[in-house]
């Protein structure tokens, strides 16, 4: 039981962000963009848990209301490049020498630059805007997920269990439907779940810089970046909106692992 | 020189070794003898202070020389580490470290304990070198473990544990991971360093091994030293049932024909009695050595897999093109069993997969049922693969981890176009067949022992009905009493289902046990085949000689007898110059 | 050398890559390469436009402009900024400066508090090393510029410690570093740790200890050498991150540099800027990738052998 603590304590973390990407009114029934100047920058304190901004918007109800875009900017990038990736990956794997070429020297030129530069290449073509942002995000991290699944599905295809397959005198769709993908699939799953991670924090970081949601929508990231000019005076709004996209991360980063020993622990 | 008296060692509530006492004296040799888990590395450990972080480690007395060690401070176990005690391990490739040159191994043997002065240590590491007989050890010393051969490498790791001159030899499974022909060579040297006064405390599963080298023997089980006497009374007259097992379950003498041994009430039991009714069966054939009606008795049968003159090529990692196997020819016949024997990279493994049509060779052709092979398009193979059928020595990697037993066998048995309820019930049969109970039908491999993982695997290699079974190492990874069992099943099948069976291993013993024919491979050649009897009798050839001398005898007992060390000697000289038998020159 | 040679190719096939990239990403997307120049907001006539289109050659067949522009890559010349109307190559030199000093700071950095944490907690006490996989948890799962804004509103707005904003002197590029390189430590502290104790579970290490070598020799002596081989992996990792993490940290920080230009140039769509950003980028990849490769070679013989054989 003590090794699942961790695990459990993640679960719970992770369960008021879902409830306010869900339905954020539950959490808090104020309007996160109304906006009330007599009670700008308040510090934390009972009315406003979290204090105010300088627009007189209360903290708290902004970050419930963040969660949404963040987390579906982070989630619908990790979605999109897991897809791509995945079907890259098996397509460079089983595909055939040429496809592998092709696949693989894309990817390596991808890689070879830093992620969030591809990711800023793709939005300077392609301009800001939140789909534009999950779009850069995707395809920054695209190559990475295909490099593992193609070497996790070469790993599998040389594995002694698909040679018994083959061996069985099965056809070569069968071994890839049957045997070749469900384990080559279960690593890219993990991998997916730090993966999140990671895509919550290039997201928020793009917000940060100013090329995803546009004021006075609430998302984290840009949110940290109106705090950033008064921080000076009000601490509280350099502090929460960046917690928020940290805890997030801390709890998605310990259940990966969780799963990485898992998915470990049930290989031979 | 060591006295251990009630060694206990404990990991949380689990006590791995429990009450075990002996002595070392100098110039003698003690084994410890046990099968995997039996306690007897954590006893070695535990000799030199590092049984590890978690253990906990108790005995009433353990003293060196008359100094107690029981309560040592870490830093005074340094003192006693290398200098007073020295531990030898398993593979050199791996005991050394892989990073560092054999001289700065051995050097920091000397400088750790002072030795010599620094100026001498490059003299010193030399010195050392040739007297474990390792040539040119200037050129040795600065080499990495990697580029030495296995034997040298060996020969290194010794040099590195005598450098400060400990008086007591831990060596556990010293000889292991060698080929038979360097086995032979490293067991001399360890035998020479006892003779010179050195205490040796041998631990090894390998009876075999344990008969040439020790003065005494003392049998661990689970934790226990269960006999212990001197090794020619241990051997010919073991008191201990479970003595009796290990030795009953010794595979084969492959030169004399083996002593009968008394088998009494234990675990191995059965299996000592279905290799006795088994002598009934075609596998006793063999027996009658040097008969060339052993062979004959096959001759009628159709041929169920023939290979002819084939050669397949690998390109090495250096970008040059090696043979694996270079023009090689067996067959074997519905009902016989051949057996292929080489030591490590002779190309025994590529032989087995160019049967079972995984590699294509790039000359010459394989008859599968009299019918081509090889050189056909996989879609034309696919259908027959099912009458060829695979065990490897690792079963658990040839298992999907997804599955559980009845899945692994079930996707076999579909093949042989059962359906429905009925697979259910085959998948039963075939687990009865080969010795398991419905039980495990849920469960997953993994979960299994070694013994019944590689039941399962025999379980899915027959369930589609196959004409010849490829077996390659299939009981190299068990321990011997799950060895004997595993070799009484095949040979209980094979009578029973007549299927052709092409056996490979490293393991003469085995071989000897199992084979109708057996086929010598070296070099990426098969140099000799014959009848079983023949060839283990009466080899033609100078490497079947070598590698047949080479196999540490059991039970013929003779601690130091001259002619048969001459014999190897001579047998080794003879034999053409190659790599694995010289492995002074690698 | 067999090897080597083959990490050349590569290393010039990923720079060819980028500079096709770089072209394929202004010529094939959807739209008029000039509109996206200009912006969106822009007000140019239609007869600016077509001068602007011959200027730059874009009425030329595509892959005559596609030679061209390797061409004009391989000589040297990145093109010139939209924006600033001055050479990419000059702007990239002037801002290198700052950005490779903070990107040093923070491998050193890093490092440190790597090897400290690794080598203190490898194979040690359970509660050792659930406390050092704790704090590299929360360290990778930190986002550099909340780090930042954390660290500039404790330090340098409360506290007083360090300047506030820009800034050149060594005290300017403390919190920077630290904001860069903390969460880069957790990674490799991870790494290395990991590294450290699969070594120590190896039977060298059993052998080392059995010559009567103390742990902290068998850890300095072994298993640390075979630790940086699982670092030297990361090197490509590490140049991206380092670079990736310079624009936030920059920004947050209101440095110069690498990063500030290439934000600069990504809100004005100066896409001279940006390609010359992504090729010096990719250069010093394959550059750095190559040197940790010899490094790895010095490091670990058995590849030696393997390249000589």
């Amino acid at each position: 039981m003590r090794r699942y603590w961790p695990l459990l304590v993640s679960c719970l973390v992770l369960v008021p962000f879902g409830v306010a990407a869900a339905v954020p009114e539950l959490l808090s029934d104020a309007s996160p963009i109304a906006i009330d100047p007599v009670n700008a920058l308040l510090p934390p304190g009972t009315r406003h848990w979290f204090g105010t901004d300088q627009l007189g918007r209360d903290l708290f109800t902004r970050v419930v209301h963040g969660a949404r875009p963040s987390l579906l900017i982070g989630a619908g990038a990790t979605a999109a490049a897991v897809v791509a990736g995945g079907l890259l990956g098996l397509a460079a794997a089983l595909g055939g020498r040429a496809a592998d070429q092709v696949v693989m020297r894309v990817a390596d030129v991808l890689m070879s630059l830093p992620q969030l530069l591809v990711a800023l290449v793709v939005i300077a073509v392609l301009g800001a805007g939140t789909t534009n942002l999950v779009l850069a995000i995707a395809i920054a991290f695209t190559p990475g997920y295909a490099r593992v699944v193609r070497a996790e599905a070469l790993v599998v295809r040389g594995s002694g269990y698909v040679e018994s397959a083959k061996g069985l005198g099965l056809r070569r769709s069968v071994l890839i439907v049957r045997h070749i993908l469900p384990n080559a699939v279960g690593p890219l799953l993990v991998l997916a779940t730090v993966g999140f991670g990671t895509a919550l924090i290039a997201g928020s970081g793009l917000g940060f810089l100013g090329f995803g949601t546009q004021p006075p929508a609430p998302e984290w990231g840009a949110m940290l970046a109106e705090g950033r000019d008064f921080l000076e005076t009000a601490w509280w709004l350099g502090v929460f909106p960046g917690a928020a996209i940290t805890v997030t991360v801390i709890a998605v980063n310990v259940l990966g692992r969780a799963a990485r020993g898992r998915f470990a622990g049930g290989k031979p | 020189m060591i006295e251990v008296e009630g060694l206990t060692v404990a990991f949380g509530r689990v006590q791995v070794v429990r009450d075990v006492s002996f002595t070392v004296a100098p110039g003698e040799c003690l084994a410890v003898v046990g099968e995997s888990g039996s306690g007897k590395s954590v006893t070695a450990r535990a000799l030199v202070g590092l049984a590890g972080p978690r253990a906990h480690v108790t005995a009433r007395r353990l003293a060196f020389d008359g100094q107690d060690l029981t309560g040592l401070a870490e830093r005074d176990w340094r003192a006693v580490r290398g200098r007073r005690i020295g531990l030898i391990l398993q593979d050199a490739l791996t005991s050394l470290d892989p990073l560092r040159t054999v001289g700065a191994e051995i050097a920091e043997s000397l400088r750790t304990h002072r030795v010599v002065p620094r100026a001498e240590t490059g003299a010193r590491v030399r010195s050392l070198l040739t007297d474990v007989g390792v040539p040119e050890p200037e050129r040795r010393a600065r080499q990495h473990p990697h580029e030495l051969s296995g034997g040298l490498r060996q020969r290194a790791l010794i040099a590195s544990v005598l450098a400060a001159g400990p008086r007591l030899l831990v060596a556990d499974e010293p000889t292991t991971a060698l080929d038979v022909t360097v086995q032979a060579q490293i067991l001399e040297l360890l035998g020479a360093l006892k003779e010179r006064g050195a205490g040796l405390l041998l631990i090894s599963h390998d009876l075999a091994v344990v008969a040439r080298l020790a003065d005494r023997v003392a049998v661990m089980k689970e934790g226990a030293v269960v006999e212990q006497d001197t090794t020619a009374q241990v051997l010919s007259n073991p008191q201990h049932a479970y003595t009796k097992s290990l030795i009953a379950a010794v595979p084969m003498e492959p030169v004399a024909i083996r002593v009968s041994v008394q088998a009494t009430e234990s675990p191995a039991t059965e299996s000592s009695a279905t290799e006795s009714s088994a002598a009934e069966g075609p596998a006793t054939a063999s027996l009658f050595a040097g008969s060339p009606s052993a062979a004959s008795l096959f001759v009628g049968s159709p041929f169920a897999l023939q290979a002819e003159n084939v050669s397949k090529r690998f390109r090495a990692p250096d970008g040059s093109l090696r043979h694996a196997v270079d023009g090689v020819s067996f067959h074997v016949r519905m009902g016989e069993t051949l057996g292929i024997v080489g030591e490590s990279g002779s190309g025994k493994t590529t032989a087995a997969r160019i049967a079972l049509g995984l590699i294509e060779p790039d000359q010459g052709r394989v008859l599968l049922s009299g019918r081509p092979w090889s050189g056909i398009p996989e879609r034309d193979r696919r259908a027959r693969r099912r009458t060829i059928q695979a065990v490897h020595q690792d079963p658990l990697s040839s298992f999907d981890p997804r599955y559980t037993v009845e899945r692994v066998v079930a996707e076999a048995a579909a093949l042989s176009g059962v359906r429905g309820r009925d697979r259910t019930r085959r998948v039963t049969e075939l687990l009865d067949q080969v010795g398991l109970p419905a039980t495990v039908l849920r469960r997953h491999p993994r979960e299994l022992s070694g013994g019944q993982r590689q039941r399962v695997a025999i379980a899915r290699a027959l369930a589609p009905g196959p004409d010849v079974l490829v077996c390659d190492e299939p009981v190299s990874a068990l321990d011997v009493s799950i060895q004997a069992q595993i070799l009484d099943l095949l040979a209980a099948l094979r009578r029973d289902l007549n299927v052709a069976m092409i056996f490979i291993s490293h393991d003469l013993g085995v071989i000897r046990q199992v084979s109708d024919r057996v086929a010598v491979m070296k070099d990426a050649r098969v140099v000799e085949t014959g009848p079983v009897g023949e060839v283990f009798t009466a080899p033609a050839e100078p490497y079947t000689k070598a590698l047949l001398a080479a196999v540490p005898s059991f039970p013929g007992y003779t601690p130091g007898h001259p002619e048969k060390r001459s014999a190897t000697r001579a047998a080794l000289d003879s034999a053409s110059p190659s790599a694995a038998l010289r492995s002074g020159r690698s | 050398m067999r090897t080597l040679l083959k990490r050349l190719v590569a290393g010039l096939a990923v720079l060819y890559g980028a500079a096709s990239l770089a072209f394929l990403s202004l010529h094939l997307i959807p739209g008029d390469p000039v509109a996206i120049l200009l912006g969106p907001a822009t007000t140019a006539s239609p007869e600016v436009r077509r001068q602007i289109s011959a200027e730059l050659g874009f009425d030329r067949p595509l892959l005559t402009q596609y030679l061209g522009h390797l061409g004009r890559l391989a000589s040297g010349d990145l093109g010139s900024s939209y924006q600033l109307q001055r050479p990419v190559g000059w702007l990239i030199a002037d801002q290198l400066g700052p950005t490779v000093q903070l990107a040093v700071a923070a491998i050193v950095v890093a490092l440190a508090l790597a090897l400290i944490s690794a080598i203190t907690t490898a194979g040690r006490h359970p509660a050792a090393r659930a406390l050092a996989s704790a704090w590299e948890l929360t360290a990778v799962s930190l986002p550099s510029y909340w780090l930042g804004v954390l660290l500039l509103t404790a330090f340098s707005f409360h506290l007083r410690l360090f300047p506030i904003i820009g800034g050149d002197g060594p005290a300017a590029l403390v919190l920077p570093a630290v904001t860069l390189a903390l969460p880069i430590a957790g990674v490799l502290a991870q790494v290395l740790r990991e590294g450290l104790e699969s070594a120590l579970a190896q039977p060298f290490a059993l052998t080392a200890r059995a010559r009567g070598l103390s742990q902290t020799a068998v850890r300095l002596r072994h298993a640390l050498r075979h630790a940086a081989g699982s670092l030297a992996t990361l090197a490509g990792w590490l140049v991206g991150t380092l670079l990736g993490g310079a624009v936030l940290v920059e920004t947050v920080f209101g440095r110069p540099g690498l990063g500030a230009l290439t934000l600069q140039a990504v809100q004005n769509r100066d896409m001279p800027v940006v390609m010359g950003v992504v090729l010096v980028s990719a250069l010093t990849f394959v550059v750095i990738s190559a040197l940790v490769d010899l490094l790895y070679l010095a490091i670990d013989p058995r590849l030696r052998g393997a390249v000589v054989a």
